[in-house]
Parts: structure tokens; sequence; C-alpha cells
């Protein structure tokens, strides 16, 4: 047998424990106010450290806020001796000047470097302006750019496939040229890789569909009824919708993703300044190996799915794989099989042009990447599903 | 809290990387120390480990062998609550959080410890921002609409929001244009005398070297070969000191040390 001994370096422990140590602040001096009371007037000593590393522990500010709202009454009448205290830095300067009411006191005792400090923060001392709101005029306005922003997307979408024609003709008419490196790397990298994957969530998916639908069955003794089920809902719909919603969050995301640092590097205008469509280099390749591999993937997924209800049924209702496999090809007509290879290659295009359209509209800038590639995967997954809709209407006479 | 005479003390620093099994050895007992109120700059050649160094004072790479300490505890200490009180760090791009405000992002060190009230740390910050030459009217912008100087002005307004008595920074003028540069020199130079700042800088530009260091801290050869004022620095026998000051670059920069030669 053999021991697998996990171990756990002194160094990342203890950085580990330190990261995780937060009650225990900087040491420092608190920071005090005494009020003494004589004929002459009110006189205030500070003492301590009046530092915002001091400021900032709770117990101190609290402290501190409540002496500062029961002893000071009329700031501006005391005499201030600042001299005593350890460390004053702009956030304590700042917290005298807002209780003086920005105003200077009557006496103030200071060093030299507190006098810099408080004047600084005197004359630097201002309103934040306020953040600006929006007027009723702006909302509407507003409106409308968010409808010119449809219209853009509609627009650069159409373009986007137009352009794809254009390339696809190109790709037809000179095949030696075409960038075939490109497309054996996406088809490796979008499919091959994702096999893993697909198949355990298909398996899943199949003996949890397979095991809920025999409970069901078996109340109307019709136990062998689960082959017509699983072998319709996984061939015809689960299989490819599912491989496809795995692909649109696994691949689109990367491929928004992908493109979107290629703008904030400047990548894309370098290609372009070279003379280098990025249609036929980015856009091409990734739609064609995706219209290839999606149809594969989908197969794969619903073999694992298939797999996976076989074994559900055999353990929940003994019946037996050969059973299942003889009476899979009677129940469910070929048809169905080719409808789902055709729905899959159509999601790929889908997943490759929708990835690609936001990868391109990304600025440069990093938080427009991550809404581009958010918005990229939310955009993909609803249009597999209405296009998934739209072929069951279309569709309905087929294989059923 | 006693302060240490020296900021810095770096002792026996052996610091590399292992990368596909290859191993790379960056510093290798390296000394180095640095006192209060010194402005000190870190020249090398490309490559030579000056941003590792900085990384090393701030906590962010683990040495392999020595010790380093900051404000006279281990640099790996840094990194815990309230930290910006105690070393400020300018990133070479500034690392603004680009999803919130100037104002906010200058707030944030102080608004994470969630003590202070709200009016008070903004106030804080909005004189911060007007010490960096900003001006108030920027408040709201996001970092996105900002120049480059602003940019870097607002990340030097976030590192100073807690008055921490050292600061770090990795190549102050890079990617400015050479007013903006300028500029950003003296305001350095300004907040380095008025805050009785500790302020350690990696950097390539020879001008900025020559306006604001008070000492030169060359690294080669894995440590560091000589630390002294710019004058003695540039007179040390080695051959990157040589190509790296007395090129022609270094000549024409150099003027304006010969200048105040001549002044004293």
């Amino acid at each position: 047998m053999r021991v697998f001994c996990l171990q756990v370096g002194p160094k990342r422990y203890h950085g580990m424990q330190l990261r995780l140590d937060r009650s225990n602040p900087v040491q420092v001096v608190p920071p005090r106010i005494v009020k003494e009371s004589s004929a002459t007037g009110e006189s205030m000593t500070l003492y301590g450290s009046w530092s915002a590393a001091a400021l900032a522990q709770q117990e101190h500010w609290t402290a501190l806020e409540e002496s500062l709202a029961r002893q000071v009454k009329a700031p501006l009448d005391a005499s201030w001796d600042l001299r005593q205290i350890e460390r004053l830095d702009h956030t304590g300067a700042q917290l005298l000047w807002n209780t003086w009411g920005h105003a200077w006191p009557r006496q103030v005792l200071v060093l030299d470097l507190q006098r810099s400090t408080m004047n600084r923060v005197a004359r630097y001392a201002v309103v934040p302006p306020k953040p600006h709101r929006s007027t009723p005029k702006e909302l509407f306005l507003k409106l409308g750019e968010w409808l010119m922003g449809v219209e853009s997307h509609a627009e650069s979408a159409l373009r986007l496939t137009g352009q794809l024609f254009i390339d696809l003709l190109q790709f037809l008419r000179d095949p030696s040229k075409a960038p075939w490196r490109d497309i054996s790397g996406h088809i490796y990298r979008i499919g091959a890789t994702a096999l893993p994957i697909t198949a355990l969530v298909g398996f899943l998916i199949g003996v949890v569909l397979a095991y809920l639908m025999s409970r069901q069955l078996r109340q109307f003794g019709a136990d062998a009824f689960i082959v017509n089920i699983l072998g319709m809902a996984l061939i015809r719909e689960l299989g490819p919708v599912l491989a496809a919603i795995l692909i649109a969050g696994r691949s689109g995301s990367a491929i928004t993703a992908q493109i979107g640092v290629m703008r904030v590097t400047e990548e894309l205008d370098a290609m372009r300044v070279m003379g280098i469509r990025r249609g036929y280099r980015l856009v091409l390749p990734r739609t064609l190996a995706l219209a290839l591999v999606m149809p594969l993937l989908a197969a794969w997924t619903t073999a694992a799915a298939l797999l996976g209800g076989m074994l559900a049924a055999d353990l929940s209702m003994g019946l037996t794989p050969e059973y299942f496999a003889l009476a899979l090809p009677k129940v469910v007509q070929l048809s169905n099989l080719w409808l789902a290879m055709g729905k899959s290659m159509v999601f790929g295009v889908l997943i490759a042009l929708n990835a690609c359209h936001f990868g391109l509209r990304v600025l440069p800038n990093t938080q427009s990447l991550g809404e581009g590639t958010t918005a990229s995967v939310v955009t993909s997954i609803t249009m597999v599903i209405l296009f998934d809709a739209l072929f069951a209407v279309l569709f309905r006479g087929v294989g059923l | 809290m006693r302060p240490a005479p020296l900021a810095v003390v770096i002792e026996g620093l052996s610091s590399g990387f292992t990368t596909r099994g290859v191993k790379a050895v960056i510093h290798q007992d390296l000394n180095l120390s640095i006192a209060r109120g010194e402005f000190l700059s870190i020249v090398g050649g490309s490559g030579s480990g000056k941003t590792v160094l900085l990384r090393q004072m701030l906590g962010l790479e683990t040495p392999l062998r020595g010790s380093v300490t900051v404000l006279g505890e281990p640099a790996s200490e840094l990194g815990r609550a309230g930290t910006s009180s105690r070393v400020g760090m300018l990133f070479q791009h500034g690392a603004l959080f680009s999803a919130f405000t100037v104002l906010e992002n200058i707030a944030f060190p102080l608004r994470e410890l969630g003590v202070l009230p709200r009016n008070l740390i903004h106030d804080v910050a909005m004189v911060k921002m007007q010490m960096v030459g900003l001006d108030p009217s920027a408040a709201h912008k996001m970092p996105a609409d900002l120049s480059g100087g602003m940019v870097k002005r607002v990340a030097l307004a976030r590192a100073l929001v807690m008055d921490p008595p050292l600061l770090l920074l990795d190549e102050p003028t890079a990617g400015l244009d050479p007013d903006a540069s300028d500029a950003f020199c003296m305001l350095l130079r300004s907040l380095h005398q008025e805050l009785r700042l500790t302020v350690v800088m990696v950097t390539h530009d020879l001008d900025t070297i020559f306006e604001l260091s008070t000492r030169i801290a060359v690294v080669a050869d894995k440590h560091v070969i000589v630390d002294a004022p710019p004058r003695e620095a540039i007179r040390f026998d080695h051959p990157f000191v040589h190509e790296f000051f007395l090129g022609e670059r270094g000549q024409r920069a150099m003027e304006v040390l010969h200048g105040q030669v001549q002044d004293v």
C-alpha cells in the first residue's frame, strides 16, 4: 500500500496563518483628549497617536469619538495644545479640522511639522463634489442610447455573418492557403479537451433521468417504455442541448476572452496594420472548428447519457442492457439522430459567431473584457435554447 | 512604536524562481540597508531583479534565504489589515481598481478598515487628491477616463492615503511624456521633503534618478555592487556602471548633477 503524504511547507503555512490573523493590528498609543477649565477659558491637550492607523482601530475610535462629543462644546473659543501628540498625520489633522468646523481656534500650540500638516489640510479641505444624478431627460436619452446599442449589435452581428460567408467562399476557392493549423488547434482545444467533462455530465444526467423515470413508469407497469423515453429525450433533445450549453460556457467564454485580450493588448490593431483580415484568421477557423466539433460532442454526450441510463435501468428495474440496445433502434427512428447532428452544427456556428462578436466588441480596458465575456456566455446559452425551440417547431413532423 | 533608525534592512537575501524544472537565481547574498529619509534609486540591467527586490520588500515574494526587514518587522508580515499605514506602493501601471471612481480608489485602504465615518474618509481622500496635484472635479471619474499621468497621481494618492513613512515606486515615470514625467518628478521630490518620506524607487530613467536620488544602489551580478550617493556611485568601476551612467544618455542626464556640484 502506498502512503500519500500531504506536505505543507513551513513558509506556506506561515503565510496562511498571517493572512488569517487580522486581529493583531499595528501597536499604537491610543489618541486622547484632556480638557482643563481655568479662569482664562478652556484648554484642550491632545495626547497619543492621531494617525490613520490609530484612529482606524475600533476601540480607539469609539473612545475618541465619544470624548470629542462630550468635551468639545465651543472648539473655537478653547486653546488647543497639539504638542504632546506622538504622531499627527493627515487623517488626524482632518479630524481636528472637522471638529473645529473648518476654522482656526482662538489659540493653537503646534510643532513645526504639525503646523505644515494642519496647513495642508486647511488649504485643501473641500467638500467632495456631488456625484452626478440623472435627470428624467437624461434617462430618456439613455433609453435612446440603449436602442442605438441594440441596433449597433445587430449591425455588427450581420456584418460578421456576411464576412463569414465571404471568407468561406475564399476558403473553398483556395483551401491550400486556409489557416489549417489554427483550425486543427481549435478542434483539439474545443473538442478533444472537452471530452471528459461532457461525458461526465451526460452520464450523470442519464443516470438521474432513468432513475426518476423508472419510479414513475413502474406505477403503470410500463417499465419497458423507459427505452422510448430515454432514447427520444436524450438523442433528440438533451444530448445536443447539454453539449451546446457546456461548450458555450467552456469555449464560448474562452474565445471571447481570447479575442478581447487581443483588443486590450492591441494585437487586433497590429493584425490590421499587417493587412491580415481578422475575419479570415480569427472568426473563420473558430467557426469551422465548432461547426465540425459540436455534432461529434453531441453524439459523444448522448452516448454517455445512454450508457448511464442503461446502467441505471438495469440496476433499478432489472432491464438488461441487451434488451435496451436491441429495443433502442426500433423505438427511435434514425432521422432523430440526423436532426440532432444538424441542430448541433447550427449551435456550434451560433456559439462561435456569438463569442467572436462579443470578443471583437471588447473595449481596451479590463472591465469591458469581463462584461463582454459574461454577455457572450449568457447570449450563447439563450440563443442555443431559442434555436432549439425553433427546431422543435420546424421539425415536429420528423422522426416522431 | 519606537521608530527604527533604518527603514529597510536586507541581509543575505537569495531569491529565485523554478520554471519548468530550471532554477533561475536572481539574487545571491544581497545586502542593502536604507536609512529613514533617504530617496534611494535601485538601478540595474533588464532582468537583474530590481522589481523582484521591490516585491521582496513588500512581502509579495518569499526569500529563499536571508531576511528582509521593513520598519523593524519582517516583510512577510505585511499584507495584514492596516498595512497601508506602514508602506505605500506605486505600481508601474497604477493598479487602480477599474470598477471604482477616483475618490473611491483613494479612500479604499481607509474605508476597508471599516471604522472611520464616510465623511471623514472622503475629506481625507480629497486632501490627498489635491496634494498630488489633481483637481477636485476629477473625484468621480473612472480610471478608464484618466490620462497616464493622472492614473499615476491617483495611484500615488492611494498609496499615501494613510501617511505611510515608506513609499516604494516601480518605474514612476515610465509611459509618461517628458512634461508629465518632469511634473511627476517635481511632485515626488516635494512630497519626499514635505512628508519626510523614505522613498525607494526602481527606474531606468536617468533624468529621474539624478533629479531625485539621495543614494543610488546598483544591482548587478545578483547582488548590490555599490550603494552610495549619486556622485560616488557613478565612479564605481564596473562594466554596467560605465555603460549605464557614462554612455551618451548618461552624460546628458548628468549635467543636472554637475550643475549641482558647481552650485555647492
